[in-house]
């Protein structure tokens, strides 16, 4: 069913860390990993091994360089992936019924049994959260691992999206963020977390934590180490220092 | 947007035997007999071969005909509808004048109102799209529509509609790529508000998330032939809509309004790949686009 509902029980999704966040790629192989060994088409690889490999992945992370109008540049590791928006215009757009988003718990789905592989939805996305999978022909985005959240049979510590669960330093946090109250809310609150494009419209339940601001860097101590490092002499001396002016006398060789 | 040619052959061809449809439904011209099967082989050739290209499209076919269930709130599926009913008013229509002789006045006329109503639906798909500022204008549909109506009238050999329309189509034409063109420099969306970074400087890529291609830069990001745009456009806006108008003013003959048609497929055509070439998705900001 393609029309939103107007209002969800609790909207779970991921608070992003861009200040903790190191780039390293972690959470991208967990993410393949689960969602290919558990329910629906696997993530297929095509030419995995050939000179142009290419695959289909849930979640990835681009690095971005932000120059400031003063002061060397920032870099941000930037892991992007379904932001389970409220105003979801994936799944509007849909005409086989396929995606949908749950009343329960906001989490955008796509039932593949239904995809038909039009590729309208991933048109619809502004942020490149879906990709159709070139071995299965439908739909592939990303789930909130709705196979781990609720899965009893797992222990409790693991009833959380692989991607948060793997990530190394801490960078991911998954909650309800319709509960003020809830661990992610008040990280939203304290750290000024953000929308992405808010000018698409599209209500995204999942926050970016912006970087923390760096220390101030005045121009004479820009770097700690360069006084030590600053060449000890100007003129060379001995044999090398006689070589150098032997050779400045030669036809052009004062510049 | 990656001009497949599967989906450009499917809107230039269906908006064609539509817009024909539309003009044979409202009994201009009034044929009856072995002409009417004629106009009537030809529309429906373009509009069903058109919409069965379109199936190339799809990944997994099989669900296709899962499409009809979500009218309320897809595009896509209010087309499936409009489509299936068109072709079934205008047939009814059809088998009217071709066997009996007879014109049912009112199912045409239905019929012509559902003929435009599926090309509307059709570039309503591409309209809605609020992620490809390019197509997300009033002038989307508008274009189709013209673009429609002219090409049905070539075919029906409706010389003074024609002569009227395809300057209309021209100027949709030419504001559709106004506004396309400012609405891609616009300063709505950025890699500064893609990636909420703004606040603190310029944004640029560093580093792609991985060394090969994806899903979505060769579906979102296409790039080539951009550089031949222009040619491209003065090519499209002279073979369909100048070289027609001119060959309208000549001394009426099939074969001259035959010349003109085709003058005009090819330039719909090209236009129609430049509607996707030219396209830019928001997503490409996440790859290093401005
Ligand atoms: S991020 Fe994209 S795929 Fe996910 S809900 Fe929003 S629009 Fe849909
Ligand atoms: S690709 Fe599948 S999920 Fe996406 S719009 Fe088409 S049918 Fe719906």
């Amino acid at each position: 069913m393609t029309q939103l509902p107007e209002h969800t029980e609790r909207s779970l999704g991921l608070v992003i860390d861009l200040d903790t966040c190191v780039g390293c790629h972690a959470c991208v192989v967990a993410c393949k990993g689960w969602n290919t060994e558990t329910h629906g088409a696997p993530l297929s690889d095509t030419d995995p091994y050939g000179a142009a490999p290419e695959g289909t992945f849930l979640n990835r992370i681009h690095s971005f360089e932000v120059q400031p109008e003063a002061g060397p540049a920032q870099l941000v590791h930037f892991p992007k992936s379904c932001l389970h928006c409220e105003d979801a215009p994936c799944v509007t757009v849909c005409p086989t019924g396929a995606s949908f988003k749950r009343a329960e718990d906001g989490i955008v789905l796509v039932n593949e049994d239904d995809c038909m592989g039009c590729g309208l939805c991933a048109w619809a996305c502004p942020y490149g959260a879906r990709e159709m999978d070139a071995a299965a022909g439908v739909m592939k985005k990303c789930t909130l691992c709705v196979d781990r959240i609720y899965n009893t049979n797992l222990p409790e510590e693991d009833r959380e999206p692989a991607c948060v669960r793997t990530c190394p330093a801490g960078a991911r946090h998954f909650g309800d963020l319709s509960d003020p109250a809830s661990d992610v809310s008040r990280l939203v609150a304290e750290r000024g977390g953000m929308d992405l494009m808010p000018e698409q419209g599209t209500k995204p339940v999942n926050k970016y934590l912006p970087p923390r601001p760096r220390d101030s860097w005045p121009e004479e101590q820009s770097d700690t180490l360069a006084p030590f490092l600053a060449p000890v002499t100007e003129e060379a001396g001995g044999f090398l220092g006689w070589l150098d002016r032997a050779l400045e006398q030669l036809p052009g060789g004062r510049a | 947007m990656h001009p497949a040619p599967s989906v450009i052959l499917f809107s230039t061809l269906s908006g064609l035997g539509l817009g024909l449809m539309f003009w044979l439904g409202l009994g201009l011209p009034a044929v009856t007999g072995w002409s009417a099967f004629g106009l009537y082989f030809i529309a429906y050739a373009l509009a069903v071969g058109g919409l069965m290209l379109s199936a190339f499209h799809l990944a997994n076919p099989k669900n296709a005909p899962k499409a009809f269930s979500q009218w309320r709130t897809s595009w896509l599926s209010r087309e499936a509808w409009a489509a299936v009913i068109a072709l079934l008013a205008v047939a009814v229509h059809a088998i009217g004048v071709i066997f009996f002789d007879t014109r049912l006045a009112v199912i045409g006329a239905i019929g012509s109102a559902l003929a435009l109503l599926t090309v509307l639906t059709t570039s309503m798909i591409y309209t809605q799209i609020r992620a490809v500022p390019r197509w997300n204008q009033v002038t989307t549909p508008i274009l189709f529509l013209t673009l429609s109506l002219a090409g049905g009238a070539l075919l029906a050999g409706q010389v003074t509609a024609a002569a009227m329309l395809l300057p209309l189509a021209g100027i949709a034409q030419l504001v559709h790529w106004h506004i396309g063109d400012a609405r891609a420099r616009g300063p709505d969306s950025t890699p500064e508000s893609a990636t909420g970074l703004g606040g603190k400087g310029r944004v640029r890529l560093f580093e792609p998330p991985h060394t090969g291609s994806n899903y979505l830069l060769h579906e979102m990001v296409y790039r080539i032939g951009r550089k031949h745009a222009l040619r491209l456009r003065v090519f499209a806006i002279v073979l369909m809509v100048v070289a027609p108008a001119l060959l309208l003013i000549v001394p009426f003959s099939p074969l001259i309004l035959a010349l003109a048609a085709l003058s005009h497929l090819a330039g719909v055509l090209a236009s129609r790949w430049l509607f996707f070439a030219e396209a830019e998705h928001v997503v490409g900001l996440y790859y290093g686009q401005r």
